[in-house]
Formats: structure tokens, C-alpha cells, sequence
């Protein structure tokens, strides 16, 4: 590679925190990298796991998955719901052979536009350093099982 | 095909200063032809009526069956397009708003990328809202009953306005009375007139009114359903006096032997009875029990009360009690709780006597108040001869709180004033600056400045006891930098008030998520715009008023709690209105009745039908969060708006392009 790798970056966001922080971001002339495209869902816990594969098998390096803080849902806990899907849906990226520092999950509320950007650029960078997705190198058979977090 | 319109916005140079507009233009009406674009403008502000007679000629003239806009945020000027699209006969669901503003053009600030990021928002957009289905809005009925919770200025103004339009208000106050702090304190700045005496008029006001339901001693425990129709739990706390039989008489609190400090309306400077109401004019006039310090619920014995109570309206055995309400709106107004001054522990509040707060300062200053308005100190003798009043004490201080509280200023200027006045003392007045930003505010400013108080600009450092120098003995003295000489003080006082700032209420956090709205990480409710729309929240039906928002003088107060009011009379007027019609809806030729979505759905909405062994969506409770349709196993269940096919599309078309002009991802 002569030129830095850009990744492109697919962020799913809720339509009612982190895609307000999003416009937040906007409205104060925050900057971050233009490697993320969004996509606003009414919720998190709308995020079905076909759309994160989809977005891989289309050419993204790396997908971002946002919603509000666990306890602020619009919807009272269905960010939960995305949390467990989150998880699981990791442990099936992994086992395709992906790996699993291309998926991230941030939850911001509609007045965090500074933390959103700042993750923003750090998974950008994150993604970068992992390089272009490589699905049919990374789809190697994993011999050893892959230690899972535990969480929820 | 459906044939696509793509229009780019200018937005001034708002996105045209970075995003090449017309290269976008161009390149969605070159490449996404086979994805039916058989338009594509641009134009410098699309949200203008000439912009959107744009549209509107083009939806006519060339049978446009989808509109795509890219121009600022759809939780701005979706509506907009939505109404342009109705207007020339298009379904208004069949057009989609995408951001390239807050999104590219304000955020990024390499032009080639952010140029290249905004058609692939352009292409996601031209790809999903091909999908768009034909929608008609959800008509619910409004409930003409409006709750408004805490009983404060914002509050009371908010609720007399409603119910003087005729229409019915239950006010809900946690305390034994309405008034809030409003009532606690003496004079009001600029213009010096007494906070009760302009309050009570309106406490009375509401307290009688024939529209408004007084629930005082009472808290909201639970929020369901939707605006124009919620469902509100409230807890009636008991009160242990017969609200019907009870005339206000006052011989119970005149008997009751028990004296408690009383925190919450004397700031802690004076005490009441363990029966009380807390002030004099307290609306309802009817006292409650306090009953943690009650002899008779502490030892079983006394009740004094009960048995001089000329009506029999004292009854021990009074259970709290759950009322259950229904309304159409809700407006927030819970106020907010003075910045604890022990935290900063170097100013000595709580630890050196003749420390005080704000709050103190005003209960002692109240003719009401427990030393009758005079200025005596703790030792309930000395008149202070200098006062220092030191501003900004939480606010505008990293450590605390960043935000300014707004009302410091003048507050210290008003109790500059009033300690001048009552006792002629020497005052200083320790400043970072003077914001004195409203009508009235500024010659209040020079006036304290023409009547000799002194102003010295500096944070203060330290108020200690501990002397150093001669003329220091028996005095506090406060160490501060003027840093406009650049000297060193110790200026010894015999009193010290800290202007301490305003914070959240201590529970805003769980207010906010009883409400299902959103406040920032201070604490404070979170408004729907800053500017435009300062008192209605994310959530439709719900308002906010007053200082639940942000801290907030009492004209400001008053001023958002009648904004508030209008909003919901607005809301009533109209009898029903329209709401996005976004629902889950299951096919029950496809449903195999699993019911892994019943679980999910946190509203109830989804109901499992034995006979048919299916589920069914509710649509009156469904609220359209999806998440029944993410997991449905059949892929029965459809997201009205956001279906499976519209984001899957959306995601091809984000992707069409890469980062740069010449890369093309390999799917």
C-alpha cells in the first residue's frame, strides 16, 4: 500500500440520543473523521445483526453501533435488547473469522457530541491500523476458541 | 422504477462552502439513474418557499414518485419537505430528508471527503426511499386534562394559565405547599418588590381555582402511554389530617410540643412544629404530620394535636394513598436545589459560624422569617457592621459546576442592597464578573455601586477564623487576589453569604427517566432545540418549565412556565393530532407464534392470540422502537419506516462509493 489506508465506516445510530449527538457534533462544528456514514434507526434495539453483516459483505471496514445510555432508552430498555444482540453478534463475527475490533459499541446521549466525535476518531483510527477488511484471508478456519467477554 | 427527485442544498455556504454541491448533483444524476434519480438539483436554501416550489413543480410536472432532500438534519426541516411532498400531491412518507450538513459539511473539513461522503449519504438515501411505503399519520385524541409537576412560579403560571382557558390541571407538589423557592424568598431583584407579596396572590389563585387539582404531598411514581393520552400514577402522601374537615385553623401546630429544624423551607435557620405548614400563607392551608419526628409515631404517645383539634380532622391512621390520573400533556417544572456549599471546604459553610448561604441570607432577611426580617447573626445578638458576599461559590468553577447559575449576580447585588439598607453596613461584594444581563438589571447595578458597596474582583481563596493580622480578632476574614490591582486581601467581615449557585433537583436524573425525556450529564432536562423550542422535549405531550431546564431567574421562570402552557393549549385547541405512524406490524401468514417478540416488547404491545397462534402488535401501544422486528426468527414482523429492505438498501448505497473518488469498495 503506497497511500494510508482509508476505512470506511458504517455507524448505526437512534434516532433519539446518539443520532442527536450526532447533529450536536454538527451544530458545534465539531470535527471528526469523514470515514463514518450513518444510518438512523429509531432505536438500537432495532439494529437486526443482518445489517451488520450486510454492511461487511457491501465493503465496510468496520461498524459502529450507537444508542443511548444503558437507562436513558427512549423506549425504556431496549438498548439492552442491542447490547445482548451486540455481544453475541461479536462472538459470531469472530468465529467468521473477522476480527472483532471492527465492530464497536458507544452509547451517547443527545448532549455528548464531544464524546461522539472523540470515539468517532479513535475507532476510525482503530479500523485504520487493522487495515482493509480481507474477508476471504480472515475467513480461516479458528482452530483455538477465541476466550468470550462476558457480559450482561 | 419510481422516479427519484434528488435535491442538494446550498444552505448558504453552510454546506456549499465545503461540499461541491454540484458535483453531488451531478454525480447522483449520472450514476443513480438506474436506481430511478431522473432529477437532480440543487439550490441555495432548499427549506425556502422558492425551494420547495421546486419540489412541488418538479412532483407535478415530471410525476416524481420519491423525493430525496439532502440538506440539514431531519430532526430539523423533515417536516418541511414532508409538507412541500403533501402540497403537490405526494404521499409525504415518500420523501427522505438526509444530512449532509450535520453531517459532512459542519463536521468534516477536507472538502474532496466530505464531497465524496455526501453523495454516498445522497445514494443511501435515493436507495432506501424506494422502499418508502405510502404512510397516514396515527390520529390520537387529547385527553384536555394537563398534569404539571411542582408547584414553583413556573409551575403555578403554567397551571393558572391552562386552567383560565377553561380546560381542567392537576398540579402535583412534593412539598406540603406550592411556591416553591419563590416563597422563601424576601425581596425579588431589580425592582426590590417582596417575593410574597406578588407570589401569594397567584399561590391563592391556584390553591381555588375550579380548574386546578391540588396535589400536594404528593409525588408522580409513574408515567405510561403517549401524548394526548398518559396514564400517571401519583402517591398521596399521608398527611394525618382530614383534608375536608380541616379548616386551617392553626391550633395544632400551636399545641404540638415537638420543635424540629426546619431544612427545607427555612434553609435551617428556624424550626417548626412536627404539624405544620411550612409558611404562614401556605397553599392548602391544610398542615401535615411530620411523622419521622412525631412523639405519638415515635413513642405512641401525645397527640396533642388530635385532641384539640377542634373538627376531628387529625387521623393517625391515614395511608398514603395511589391516585391514578389521565392526561393529555405534562409539563415538567421541578425547579431546582441549591449548590450544597460544604463541598467547597475551604469557604468554611457549616464549619465557621458566621458563614452563610444564600438561602440563609434570604430566610433571615424575610420579615416571615425566623429573626422577623432582622439581620442578626448566629449568635443572636450582633448586627454585622461589615458583610462580605462572595459570588459564583459552585458556579463557573471546574471542580463544581462549569455553567454560570445566571442569577448570582444579581442576587448578591439585591443582598448588598438589603444589608445596606437594614443595617448599614460596609459591604463587599467579591466578583469574577458582574452579569447583570436583563431588562431593569444593569441600573440595579449602578445603583449599588452609587449607594457605596464595594467590589472587589477575584475569586475568593479562603474564609477563615484563623488570625494574622492586628484587627483580625473575633472577625472572618476573606482571603481573595483583586486582580484588577493585583494585591493580596484579607478583608476581615463580620458576615460572609455565599451566593451559592443552582443545581439540578438531586433526583432530575430519575425525574427525566420517569418522563421518558433526556437531561444533560449536569443534570439539567434537555429541551428539543436550544433556541427555537426551549420548552418542549424529544418526547411529544411532554414540556418543561423553569429551572428544570437550566438555571433561570424568575421571569425567565415565569416566562417558560406560560410558554409551556401555550404549547399545551395549542395541543388541546386542536383535539387530536397526528403521530408518526411508525409501528411494528406482524404478518400473521408468516408468524409461526414463537413468541420470543411478546418478551421483548416493553410496552405490552405485542399480544399472543391462542386460536390462531400468532402474535399481534397493538398498534395503540406500540411505540416503533423495532426491536420485535430485529429478532423476529420468520422475519414476519415489519418496521413501518424503517423495514428491513429500506436500511439494507441504505446500507448499499452508503457504500457504493469509497473513501476517495478512484476507490471503490469489493463487495
Amino acid at each position: 500500500m503506497t497511500e494510508t489506508f482509508e476505512p470506511i465506516i458504517i455507524g448505526f445510530t437512534c434516532n433519539w440520543c446518539s443520532y442527536r449527538a450526532a447533529d450536536m457534533a454538527g451544530i458545534a462544528r465539531m470535527k471528526y473523521a469523514p470515514n463514518v456514514r450513518l444510518i438512523r434507526l429509531m432505536c438500537s434495539g432495532r439494529l437486526d445483526p443482518t445489517f451488520i453483516f450486510k454492511a461487511f459483505a457491501n465493503g465496510a471496514d468496520g461498524v459502529l453501533v450507537t444508542g443511548c445510555h444503558p437507562g436513558d432508552c427512549h423506549y425504556i430498555e431496549q438498548n439492552y435488547k442491542a447490547l445482548r444482540r451486540f455481544h453475541l453478534m461479536k462472538r459470531v463475527l469472530v468465529q467468521m473469522g473477522l476480527e472483532p475490533q471492527r465492530v464497536k459499541l458507544l452509547w451517547t446521549s443527545a448532549a455528548e457530541g464531544a464524546i461522539f466525535t472523540a470515539e468517532i476518531n479513535r475507532f476510525v483510527e482503530e479500523v485504520r491500523a487493522l487495515g482493509p477488511l480481507n474477508w476471504n484471508a480472515a475467513a480461516i478456519p479458528v482452530v483455538e476458541t477465541t476466550p468470550m467477554e462476558v457480559t450482561v | 422504477m419510481e422516479k427519484t427527485g434528488v435535491y442538494v442544498c446550498h444552505c448558504g455556504t453552510n454546506i456549499a462552502g465545503v461540499v461541491n454541491v454540484e458535483e453531488v448533483r451531478d454525480w447522483a444524476a449520472e450514476n443513480l439513474k438506474d436506481n430511478g434519480v431522473i432529477i437532480a438539483r440543487d439550490y441555495k436554501f432548499m427549506c425556502s418557499s422558492l425551494g420547495q416550489e421546486l419540489i412541488e413543480k418538479d412532483i407535478k410536472e415530471l410525476g416524481l414518485t420519491r423525493v430525496v432532500v439532502a440538506a440539514c438534519s431531519p430532526h430539523l426541516h423533515e417536516a418541511t419537505f414532508r409538507k412541500a411532498c403533501a402540497n403537490a400531491g405526494l404521499n409525504p412518507y415518500l420523501c427522505e430528508l438526509v444530512s449532509i450538513r450535520e453531517q459532512a459539511s459542519w463536521v468534516h473539513t477536507d472538502k474532496a471527503a466530505a464531497t465524496q461522503k455526501s453523495k454516498a449519504i445522497v445514494a443511501g438515501g435515493v436507495r432506501r426511499v424506494e422502499y418508502h411505503e405510502p404512510l397516514e399519520p396515527l390520529h390520537v385524541p387529547i385527553n384536555p386534562a394537563t398534569l404539571v409537576v411542582g408547584g414553583g412560579i413556573a409551575g403555578i403560571q403554567a397551571a393558572l394559565e391552562i386552567a383560565d382557558a377553561g380546560f381542567p390541571v392537576y398540579l402535583v407538589e412534593r412539598e406540603p405547599s406550592i411556591g416553591g423557592h419563590m416563597a422563601q424568598f424576601d425581596k425579588t431583584f431589580p425592582t426590590l418588590d417582596c417575593s410574597a407579596c406578588i407570589l401569594t396572590p397567584k399561590m391563592v389563585q391556584a390553591g381555588s381555582h375550579k380548574n386546578i387539582t391540588l396535589l400536594t404531598w404528593s409525588e408522580v411514581t409513574k408515567v405510561e402511554g403517549y401524548v394526548g393520552s398518559f396514564q400517571v400514577k401519583v402517591n398521596k402522601k399521608a398527611r394525618f389530617v382530614i383534608e375536608s374537615l380541616c379548616t386551617g385553623c392553626g391550633i395544632c401546630w400551636e399545641k404540638c410540643p415537638k420543635k424540629v429544624v426546619d431544612d427545607v423551607f427555612e434553609a435551617g435557620m428556624g424550626e417548626r412544629k412536627a404539624v405544620y405548614t411550612p409558611f404562614p400563607q401556605a397553599v392548602p392551608k391544610y398542615p401535615v404530620i411530620d411523622a419521622p419526628n412525631c412523639t405519638y409515631f415515635m413513642k405512641g404517645t401525645c397527640k396533642a394535636c388530635e385532641k384539640f383539634c377542634p373538627t376531628g380532622a387529625i387521623d393517625f391512621n391515614q395511608k398514603d394513598e395511589e391516585i391514578n390520573l389521565e392526561v393529555g400533556n405534562v409539563i415538567l417544572a421541578t425547579g431546582w436545589d441549591p449548590f450544597d456549599a460544604r463541598r467547597i471546604t475551604q469557604y468554611g459553610y457549616g464549619r465557621l459560624p458566621n458563614v452563610y448561604t444564600s438561602l440563609e441570607f434570604e430566610r433571615l432577611s424575610n420579615a416571615a422569617g425566623p429573626t422577623g426580617g432582622n439581620i442578626i447573626l448566629r449568635d443572636g445578638k450582633s448586627i454585622p457592621k461589615v458583610v462580605g458576599i462572595v459570588h459564583c461559590v459552585g458556579s463557573r468553577d471546574k471542580n463544581y459546576n462549569e455553567y454560570c447559575s445566571s442569577i448570582c449576580c444579581m442576587q448578591s447585588l439585591k443582598f448588598a442592597h438589603l444589608v445596606h439598607e437594614k443595617t448599614g453596613a460596609e459591604v463587599y461584594n467579591f466578583y469574577i464578573d458582574i452579569r447583570t444581563p436583563a431588562k431593569g438589571y444593569e441600573e440595579f447595578y449602578h445603583r449599588l455601586l452609587e449607594e457605596g458597596t464595594h467590589f472587589i474582583r477575584g475569586k475568593v481563596a479562603e474564609i477563615t477564623d484563623a488570625v494574622r493580622l492586628p484587627g483580625e480578632e473575633g472577625k472572618t476574614i476573606i482571603q481573595v487576589e483583586d486582580t484588577l490591582t493585583g494585591t493580596q486581601l484579607r478583608v476581615p467581615v463580620d458576615m460572609a453569604i455565599l451566593s451559592v449557585g443552582l443545581e439540578p433537583r438531586h433526583d432530575s436524573k430519575e425525574t427525566a427517566k420517569l418522563f421518558g425525556i433526556s437531561c444533560s450529564a449536569d443534570g439539567w432536562l434537555i429541551e428539543r432545540h436550544p433556541k427555537l423550542d426551549p420548552i418542549s422535549t424529544m418526547t411529544e405531550g411532554i414540556y418543561i418549565a423553569g429551572c428544570v431546564q437550566g438555571p433561570k431567574d424568575i421571569p425567565a421562570s415565569v416566562v417558560q412556565g406560560a410558554a409551556a402552557s401555550a404549547r399545551v393549549l395549542g395541543k388541546i385547541q386542536q383535539k387530536e393530532i397526528a403521530i408518526e405512524p411508525i409501528r411494528a406490524t406482524i404478518n400473521e401468514e408468516q408468524c409461526s407464534g414463537c413468541r420470543i417478540c411478546n418478551g421483548l416488547c416493553p410496552f405490552n404491545a405485542i399480544a399472543y392470540i391462542d386460536d390462531l397462534e400468532v402474535s399481534r402488535v397493538n398498534a395503540a401501544l406500540c411505540q416503533g422502537c423495532g426491536t420485535c422486528v430485529a429478532a423476529c426468527p420468520a422475519g414476519a414482523i415489519s418496521g413501518t419506516g424503517f423495514s428491513n429492505q429500506q436500511i439494507l438498501s441504505q446500507i448499499e448505497g452508503l457504500l457504493m462509493l469509497g473513501y476517495s473518488k478512484e476507490a471503490v469498495p469489493t463487495p
